[in-house]
């Protein structure tokens, strides 16, 4: 009989990933905290022309792109002369399963499917969830979505909750958690029990599946403007989303191309918080994760994320969670199309993007999601005020995360904030060198660091000597 | 509808771990509860009660056994009472682009 304590199964944890996963990540690591991360998504990965026709085959990609005219004409009302880029959008609603963590889960599904796992798990509350669960009634897998959803008193996020309907919509098991990052405990040993494949979002396939949108952003805007696009603005979690956009602009050959991450502010709640998990209106596409996950993407559920913001990220940004509940509404009232809000983060910072851009430039927000029942700005507004938060509208620097949300009265109030991506780098630097006191980093690891922040190397040697002094 | 029969789709709960039993790193409001986890799927006892201790058979073909909780599971999530506010902005935006 195994040891199933929580003890006994964490220490099993490489074994069962291995098993789960299919990837030995040891054949690329090198130095003492090095790895060859273009490497392994070159070998573990698929080339762009298989990815395509795997989406192709399962109902993903070559979504609608568009240009957002009503909202650009406000933009243009409230920019400086000459300013006011136009704003299009990539309707990635318009995926299988209504998000475009189709693209990840395709590949995914794809590649157990061809390893000969019998089933398919994710650890996940958000859109992919559907997206893996979507994926295996296509190819006939069995499917297990491990969801955090409640608070002690089971007391849910609508929003997750209705993903949680989504997930049995396609026939998959559900298995819903309270908030804790014990959540990890529950999905190994289910891992371990089942034998299926851990359809992870930051494995090589979870990151590559993304590129294919990044290929279609560039040749789509080629075709109707003669142009590629001048920022495309990615929502930014735990940064699969952004890398694989990037990574698919550099294979199109897209070359200066502001790429943004965008992240919902959600400063001062702790995730992990059994108190603070329903004061917040958004679950995913926040600060929350998107800190962490950039300052040390390691952390996620594979020993090696292929989601690595830092290397390509050329600016990140905040919004307030009352902006992007504005945007959804600016979008339904005068684009007519009704999306969900988690989504629209990009497009909030886009705007307020748009509005310092000159008026001949382009900015692509790269994604949409699906709306319903408990996703949508209406369920989640009545859930935070049931939860203590006050609503109002009014300047949305008055958004305090837990307390306030405030809907912005006009769009010249959208005004994304920078994080200071110093600052990132360098708590990145921070954390490979307390995370690894027990070795030396030599030349290669240094080298490997400055490639993953996107720093000249004798800026990362001088940030060490800093921290060691 | 206090009792299931065989067959019937209900929710079953169990407590992963005890509140003392937490992970180190865990906030300190987490700590004093319990990792609560619930499973849905067909019953495969021929009949139970709510609070009795039963087996389903989930969605991926899986045997969970736990505390029954709710028979027939409704989703209850919808869309939420009007808000004022962003009614408020849909007219405001409908006039500004007008103008």
């Amino acid at each position: 009989m195994r040891d199933l304590s929580y003890k006994a199964v964490m220490g099993r944890k490489n074994d069962i990933m291995k098993a789960a996963v299919g990837i030995d990540y040891n054949d690329f690591e090198y130095g003492n905290i090095a790895f060859d991360y273009d490497g392994m998504m070159e070998k573990v990965a698929y080339s762009m022309e298989e990815m395509q026709k795997i989406q192709r085959a399962t109902k993903v990609g070559n979504t609608p792109l568009f240009e957002v005219k009503n909202i650009n004409k406000l933009i243009k009302k409230c920019s400086e002369k000459g300013k006011g880029a136009r704003v299009f959008i990539k309707d990635e609603a318009a995926n299988a399963s209504g998000s475009f963590k189709a693209r990840r889960a395709a590949i995914s599904v794809y590649h157990a499917q061809k390893l000969g796992y019998k089933g398919v798990i994710a650890a996940t509350s958000g859109n992919y969830g559907a997206a893996v669960a979507s994926q295996a009634a296509q190819r006939g897998l069995k499917c297990i979505i491990v969801q955090e959803v409640y608070d002690s008193k089971k007391k849910g996020q609508p929003e997750i909750i209705e993903k949680a309907r989504k997930c049995e919509s396609f026939g998959a098991e559900v298995i819903q958690l309270t908030v804790g990052p014990e959540l990890f405990y529950t999905f190994l040993k289910i891992l371990e029990e089942t034998g299926y494949f851990n359809a992870s979002l930051y494995t090589p396939f979870g990151i590559a599946g993304v590129e294919t949108l990044g290929y279609e952003i560039a040749n789509q805007m080629m075709d109707m403007e003669g142009k590629y696009p001048d920022a495309v603005v990615a929502t930014h979690a735990g940064g699969g989303n952004l890398t694989g956009t990037a990574r698919g602009l550099i294979k199109a050959g897209v070359t200066n191309c502001n790429v943004v991450g965008a992240s919902v502010d959600l400063k001062g709640l702790h995730m992990a918080s059994d108190k603070d998990f329903n004061r917040k209106s958004f679950t995913t596409g926040h600060t929350g994760f998107g800190i962490p996950f950039a300052s040390w993407p390691d952390r996620a559920d594979v020993p090696r994320n292929a989601a690595r913001v830092l290397r390509y990220m050329d600016r990140y940004v905040t919004v307030t969670q009352g902006e992007v509940f504005y945007v959804t509404e600016l979008l339904a009232q005068l684009e007519g199309i009704e999306r969900g809000p988690a989504g629209n983060v990009s497009l909030a910072a886009a705007i307020s993007l748009a509005k310092e851009m000159d008026e001949n430039q382009i900015v692509v927000v790269q994604e949409t999601e699906y709306t319903g029942a408990g996703k949508h700005p209406i369920p989640q507004l009545t859930f935070a005020r049931e939860n203590g938060i006050e609503i109002s509208i009014g300047d949305p620097k008055g958004n305090i995360p837990g307390k306030t949300i405030v809907i912005p009265e006009s769009i010249d109030q959208i005004s994304a904030i920078d994080v200071d991506l110093l600052k990132l780098k360098t708590s990145y630097i921070k954390n490979a060198v307390k995370n690894n006191t027990a070795v030396e980093l030599n030349s290669d690891d240094i080298d490997y660091i400055a490639k993953d922040v996107n720093l000249p190397k004798n800026k990362v040697v001088g940030i060490i000597d800093q921290l060691n002094q | 509808m206090n009792k299931a029969a065989k067959g019937t789709w209900v929710e079953i709960e169990n407590e992963v771990l005890s509140a003392s039993e937490r992970a180190p790193q865990v906030p300190e409001d987490t700590k004093t509860t319990p990792l609560m986890m619930w499973t849905r799927g067909f019953m495969i006892e021929e009949s139970a009660s709510i609070g009795d201790f039963v087996s389903v058979t989930t969605l991926s073909g899986r045997i969970v056994k736990g505390k029954l909780v709710e028979i027939s599971p409704r989703f209850e999530h919808d869309f939420g009472k009007p808000v004022q506010e962003l009614l408020r902005t849909g007219v405001n935006l409908k006039e500004e682009i007008t103008k």
